[in-house]
């Protein structure tokens, strides 16, 4: 890539290293920034992540997929997008793939995730 | 109108304040040099004539090399008149993109669009093809159908919408909003997409 496009994307003010290191499996609570009218305010949004994608660069992305009332919700969110407050780590998941399509397809009990238990 | 020439460098992303991702275009704007000042007065109308990237003097014409001279500079690849320029500018005066784009402004942008060689109408024209699979169909499912009809008029008409060849040709993007400016390096950072390839030269004016 070229390096004048670095430097424009150098700008972008980078927020990731204060977020904690997840990847497919985990399952994290996002903080987003929500503007309704001149107010705002911050919604949180908790499931499991089901990948990262374009890693390290500026249109790096991530996708959550959580069950509201009975409806599954994946969100899409950007990970250098201003609307995000915070990221927080729940639960580490033990998973053998990068990317969780799977889960599509699954309800339930088959859609756990074993926790992921990290020797201290 | 004023504006510069510039270089499309590629495309990246940057976010607003509402944290939505912008596409967006890097362009290498200036730093150009006025190589002519057409007046009233001698030319019957008002322009300034700008000269943007470096070219090495044995792969330059003498007549263009003595062009340059006249202006003080080296030789560039590649010259463009600008008409009733806003501000007046001497000659051999440089313009660097901070003296002519703000953050905020809409601009537009020529370019020349990627060749695109020999297409069908579907895609040059944007028929719809013939649409079913079925009904005996089997073999014309992007064909253009008829182009006219029988013993009267006896011809094709003018100007038929057919296959051909595509692109390569002069496109302006008008309105495009300038997202950053970047003075050290004279860059240029525009929403959305303008044509032609990366390192193809385009006129950005105001």
């Amino acid at each position: 890539m070229s390096e004048l496009i670095k430097l424009v994307e150098a700008t972008i003010e980078n927020r990731k290293s204060e977020y904690p290191d997840f990847g497919s499996g985990d399952t994290i609570n996002v903080h987003v920034k929500i503007r309704e009218g001149n107010k705002e305010r911050v919604q949180q949004f908790q499931g499991t992540v089901m990948q990262r994608r374009n890693l390290n660069s500026s249109g790096e992305t991530f996708t959550v997929r959580k069950i509201s009332n009975g409806i599954a919700v994946e969100r899409v969110f950007p990970i250098l997008s201003p609307s995000i407050a915070k990221i927080e780590l729940i639960r580490r998941g033990k998973v053998r793939r990068s990317r969780l399509f799977y889960l599509r397809g699954r309800q339930g009990k088959a859609a756990r995730i074993k926790e992921l238990k990290v020797a201290k | 109108m004023s504006g510069l020439i510039g270089k499309k460098i590629g495309m990246t992303s940057l976010y607003n304040a509402d944290g939505q991702a912008l596409a967006c275009t890097v362009i290498q704007a200036g730093p150009c040099v006025v190589t002519q000042v057409r007046s009233e007065e001698k030319d019957g109308y008002k322009a300034i004539q700008l000269g943007f990237g470096e070219k090495k003097e044995k792969n330059s014409t003498q007549p263009m090399i003595g062009h340059f001279k006249k202006a003080n500079t080296t030789p560039k690849q590649k010259v463009v008149e600008f008409k009733e320029f806003e501000v007046e500018h001497e000659l051999g005066t440089s313009l660097s993109v901070t003296d002519i784009f703000e953050e905020g402004e809409f601009v537009d942008v020529v370019g020349s669009a990627k060749g695109r060689g020999f297409q069908g109408v579907v895609k040059r024209h944007g028929f719809a093809g013939v649409g079913g699979q079925t009904h005996g169909q089997h073999n014309r499912a992007r064909h253009p159908g008829s182009i006219g009809a029988c013993s009267f008029p006896s011809r094709v008409f003018k100007g038929i919408r057919m296959g051909g060849r595509m692109g390569n040709n002069r496109v302006k993007i008008q309105n495009l909003r300038i997202l950053k400016v970047i003075p050290e390096q004279n860059i240029l950072v525009v929403s959305g997409s303008v044509p032609g390839s990366k390192n193809s030269f385009l006129i950005i004016e105001k």
